[in-house]
């Protein structure tokens, strides 16, 4: 089995140097000391992949007492050997980044603007409206066929989330009967 | 993709049509240059404008945007008539031999084949599209190929139609330069070498997308591209999981894993599992699948006796379309649609005609965004011209984590599961979309958990018991992830694949391609990072997981003769070793059937005939003919039908639609590397929104003489559903085309930008028509028509 050169580096960490620098071919007690006084000497790394095109290019969140401080290519990731394009590159302004909207906003009827809310709030609302759509609208049967299904709902989205999140979507909309289930793949 | 990214090091010849893949996918060039670096490939570049990847090209060809089926069967007719098909992989791989019926028909005049029904726009009676049969119902075959009604020799005649200089006419491509492309990629018929296809949205956004996508399928079949190393059809698909999202089946016509959506032709379990393709097909499984699918989904509730209460999947009315353009109609003209969750997607921006669909958007009376940003959509009632206190939509906005900021996996365009690890906390209150959705499932239970009626024990008894999100949230996704790889009910053990499913209510699975992610034995294998690649080919079997079954090449039983033996040592792949099949990636067929077997050497193994079908059944024909784009500056020349005789034109389709006379300009859309499709991150995101803070439309240097434009200049875009304006660059990219004898300009704008953000500018799809393709009713954006004018502001 070829380890990564990632799982090299931490073994190397882990006062295995011997056999990780056989294995790298380069001395990683040298490599250690000349990044040691970088910001990310001390980070924790988790990888992760990009999250704009279907490429699957591999990215490294360094992470210093639960705070993001770079990211950079993941070397290892077969597809994209440590390289970023611009996009890549500049992921870690997803997180950090001052337009983020980072409560709960609601918009009433006819209003001009939008209001903070609780989540609990949020979830609460959102709920009595499925259900009092659903409830008004439901069909049992076309003709003679059992439908149980309404029309009244829709989903869209999204292939920027994550396959368990996609999964959920799925299995809670048909659930509650839609039949109107979309998103960008069809677009 | 049948292949992946990383495989792209591994051909002979890649054919880029449809896609700016050096901008838009750079990874993928890294793989080809490195092709060219050590094995000497060629790369072709085939598209409207001179772009990106036209410059890293060793050959470029321009074709008028939607006239890919011209050019392709061109190239079928090159094929043909050079001889450059690999003759013993079309026999024995395809159903080139198969006879078809005596009364199938295709009328060069009309243009259409047998079945047409002209009232209903449709092929209403297909029947005649079917094989002729013996007596024993066998399909009739022609090993010489030579029967005129054998598939060969209908698709020999069919495409002789497609004369180079008729291509070149209607496409307004160089003779010259069509040559060159055809004899350069059909080089990879020989045995030895591999072609391989690479195309996006530049293929598939038109009326005729499917049958751009099964020309090139026809294509890799003559050539023998299909099952190796360096070869394949390759869609760069969009987004970083659009992948996983079509495998989950968020479309209407679709349950996870590809199976059809119950509708009311098929009212019960007998009758959708009726429609199951016959053996040996490999989906004549289907019928564990849904069990499986509706034993995750209800539990205990599903039983035999009760069907596995099939009752509860919604039915879709048979014939009625749910997809995202009659969605929007219907919206705009108040049918149906009260509410809609829009779970990250941006429609104001991306649907087509935009202004339309945003209209229709205010007749919602509640609306749920889940973005990190305020995009464009969750503003829709405050958009420029509207007033909010006339719009009555209810609108929440719930603000959700970024990739980092949660745990969970995606799926590349090469099919491939990578797990993401969750590095930070995301800021504020921002919350993970599993958490709203576990909540919310959660909180609408308890709302129906008094309720006695028949049709609320559909909600009250689905499944849903997973590990608190919020209190852990990699706990929660594991069990997701378990339930959708599958388990033994009686156990609760995991199964090691979907080989393992039943169809009698011992297993559970959520999605049936991705079981065998996550199993007993070899754990959570989308988590693995072990770079081995036996074989060199760059198949890394132990990254990630590659459905279906960890096969990254699908249809690899073709990398062989039918003999078991590699077509050739020099891409050795997959063969008979005398007792198994072995190689470098995990066989696509059963890994005990010899090749003497009656299905040894059919390596198509999804199909009934187990043979890549170069005559086929789509609901615009069984062969791939040029139409022309719904809005297209000339007639068509290869028969009288000017538009698909099968496109879906919708409710309001036709209401808008301009001509040649109004609008005499070609106009696409495209992106560039530094934004995102809508923009919802990349116009936030500082370096980007700097890097590229404007919209801009490519114009020729003669457009822009006959019109007095200069770049920089505003110019406005208008086509018959509306506006846009975007500052003009005059380049030579952008070009003239001679079109069956008219001189044509093409322009194209970037479509990145919207009203919200950190830069902004005119949406693109103002200017897009709301009609689709005949099969998968995607929106024709990349081909209609504009007028151009200077702006002076």
């Amino acid at each position: 089995m070829k380890l990564s050169r990632r799982n090299l580096l931490k073994l190397a960490g882990a006062g295995t140097t011997a056999v990780a620098a056989g294995g790298l071919g380069f001395d990683v007690a040298t490599a250690r000391a000349a990044t040691s006084e970088l910001r990310i000497a001390r980070a924790r790394e988790f990888p992760s992949v990009c999250c704009f095109c279907s490429g699957g290019c591999g990215v490294i969140a360094q992470v210093v007492d639960g705070k993001l401080v770079q990211c950079e290519g993941d070397p290892d990731n077969p597809s994209n050997r440590g390289s970023n394009c611009s996009k890549g590159a500049a992921v870690e302004q997803t997180h950090h980044n001052d337009q983020r909207v980072t409560n709960v906003m609601y918009r009433a009827p006819g209003a001009r603007n939008w209001q903070i809310r609780s989540w609990d709030w949020a979830i609460d609302q959102i709920a009595k409206r499925v259900k009092d759509t659903r409830d008004r609208t439901f069909q049992t049967n076309s003709g003679d066929v059992t439908v149980n299904r309404t029309e009244a709902i829709a989903s869209l989205g999204s292939s920027i989330l994550n396959n368990e999140d996609l999964y959920l979507i799925t299995k809670f909309m048909r659930g509650l009967g839609v039949s109107y289930i979309e998103h960008q793949a069809r677009i | 993709m049948t292949n992946h990214w990383v495989d792209f090091k591994n051909t002979d010849v890649a054919l880029i049509c449809g896609s700016n893949c050096a901008e838009n996918h750079p990874v993928s060039f890294a793989w080809l240059q490195q092709a060219r670096d050590k094995r000497g490939a060629k790369i072709i570049s085939v598209d409207p404008r001179f772009t990106r990847t036209s410059a890293r090209a060793d050959l470029y060809c321009p074709i008028r945007s939607g006239t890919n089926t011209a050019f392709y069967g061109g190239m079928i007719n090159y094929i043909l008539e050079n001889e450059r098909f690999h003759r013993e992989y079309v026999l024995h791989y395809s159903n080139a031999a198969s006879i078809i019926r005596d009364d199938f028909e295709f009328d060069p005049e009309t243009g259409l084949y047998s079945g047409y029904d002209e009232i209903k726009g449709a092929y209403t009676d297909r029947a005649s599209w079917g094989y002729a049969r013996d007596a024993e119902g066998k399909v009739r075959k022609d090993p010489t190929m030579q029967d005129p009604r054998s598939v060969f020799q209908i698709m020999k005649r069919h495409y002789s139609r497609y004369t180079l200089e008729v291509v070149a006419q209607t496409c307004g491509a160089p003779l010259d330069k069509l040559r060159e492309v055809y004899e350069l990629f059909t080089s990879t018929g020989q045995v030895g070498k591999a072609g391989s296809i690479m195309y996006a949205m530049g293929q598939t956004q038109f009326t005729s997308g499917s049958q751009n996508v099964r020309c090139m399928a026809i294509i890799q079949t003559l050539l023998g591209n299909m099952g190796l190393p360096g070869g394949g059809v390759n869609a760069l698909r969009g987004h970083s999981n659009v992948q996983g999202s079509t495998d989950m089946a968020c479309l209407f016509h679709l349950i996870p894993g590809y199976m059809p959506c119950p509708t009311t032709a098929t009212p019960t379990l007998e009758a959708y599992n009726a429609t199951t393709p016959a053996p040996p097909a490999y989906w004549s499984n289907r019928p564990k699948w849904i069990a499986s699918l509706l034993k995750a989904w209800w539990g205990d509730a599903a039983t035999p006796e009760n069907d596995f209460v099939y009752d509860y999947l919604p039915k879709a009315q048979a014939g009625k379309n749910y997809s995202h353009l009659a969605l929007f109609e219907n919206m705009y003209n108040n049918i149906d649609l009260e509410g809609l969750f829009c779970w990250g997607q941006n429609p104001v921006v991306s649907g087509p005609n935009s202004l339309m669909e945003t209209k229709g958007m205010e007749n919602l009376k509640w609306l749920v965004c889940l973005d990190p940003f305020e995009t464009e959509t969750a503003a829709f009632w405050k958009r420029p011209g509207a007033d909010p206190a006339t719009i009555n939509t209810e609108v929440f906005l719930l603000p959700v984590t970024t990739f980092l900021e949660k745990e969970g996996t995606v799926t590349h365009s090469g099919r491939l599961l990578q797990y993401r690890w969750k590095a930070v906390d995301g800021p504020g209150n921002v919350r993970q979309e599993s958490f709203i959705l576990d909540r919310l499932a959660k909180r609408v239970k308890a709302l129906y958990a008094t309720s006695d009626k028949p049709q609320d024990a559909i909600i009250k008894t689905l499944t849903w018991d997973y590990p608190d999100p919020l209190a852990n949230h990699p706990a929660f996704i594991d069990a997701v992830m378990r339930e959708i790889n599958g388990k033994f009910v009686a156990t609760g053990k995991l199964v090691p694949g979907f080989g393992a499913l039943q169809d009698d209510g011992s297993t559970s699975c959520g999605n049936w391609i991705y079981s065998g992610m996550y199993t007993e034995e070899l754990g959570n294998r989308t988590q693995n990072r072990v770079l081995d690649d036996p074989g060199g080919w760059g198949a890394h079997p132990g990254w990630g997981f590659s459905w279906p079954a960890n096969r990254r090449i699908i249809y690899n039983r073709a990398s062989a003769d039918p003999a078991g033996n590699p077509w050739s040592e020099d891409r050795k792949y997959l063969w008979w070793d005398g007792t198994r099949w072995t190689g470098y990636d995990v066989p696509d067929f059963a890994p005990t059937m010899p090749p003497s077997a009656p299905l040894g050497a059919k390596p198509f193994i999804m199909v009934t005939e187990r043979e890549s079908r170069i005559f086929s059944n789509l609901n615009d024909g069984p062969m791939p003919e040029h139409y022309e784009p719904v809005e297209s500056p000339t007639h068509n020349v290869f028969n009288r039908r000017q538009n698909n005789p099968a496109y879906f034109a919708g409710a309001d389709g036709n209401k808008s639609l301009g001509n040649i006379d109004k609008y005499p300009i070609i106009c696409s859309t495209w992106r560039v590397c530094e934004h995102w499709h809508t923009g919802a991150l990349s116009r936030n995101m500082p370096w980007l929104a700097e890097l590229m803070p404007a919209s801009f439309v490519e114009i020729s240097e003669e457009l822009a003489r006959e019109k007095g434009i200069k770049s920089r200049d505003m110019v406005e875009l208008v086509s018959a559903r509306g506006k846009a304006r975007a500052l003009a660059m005059v380049t030579p990219r952008a070009r003239v085309f001679e079109i069956n004898g008219r001189s044509v300009h093409q322009v194209g704008l970037t479509w990145h930008y919207g009203f919200q953000g950190l830069v902004t500018g005119d949406i693109a799809n103002n200017l897009t028509p709301h009609v689709g393709d005949a099969n998968t009713m995607i929106p024709e954006y990349k081909a209609f028509l504009v007028d151009v004018r200077k702006v002076t502001l």
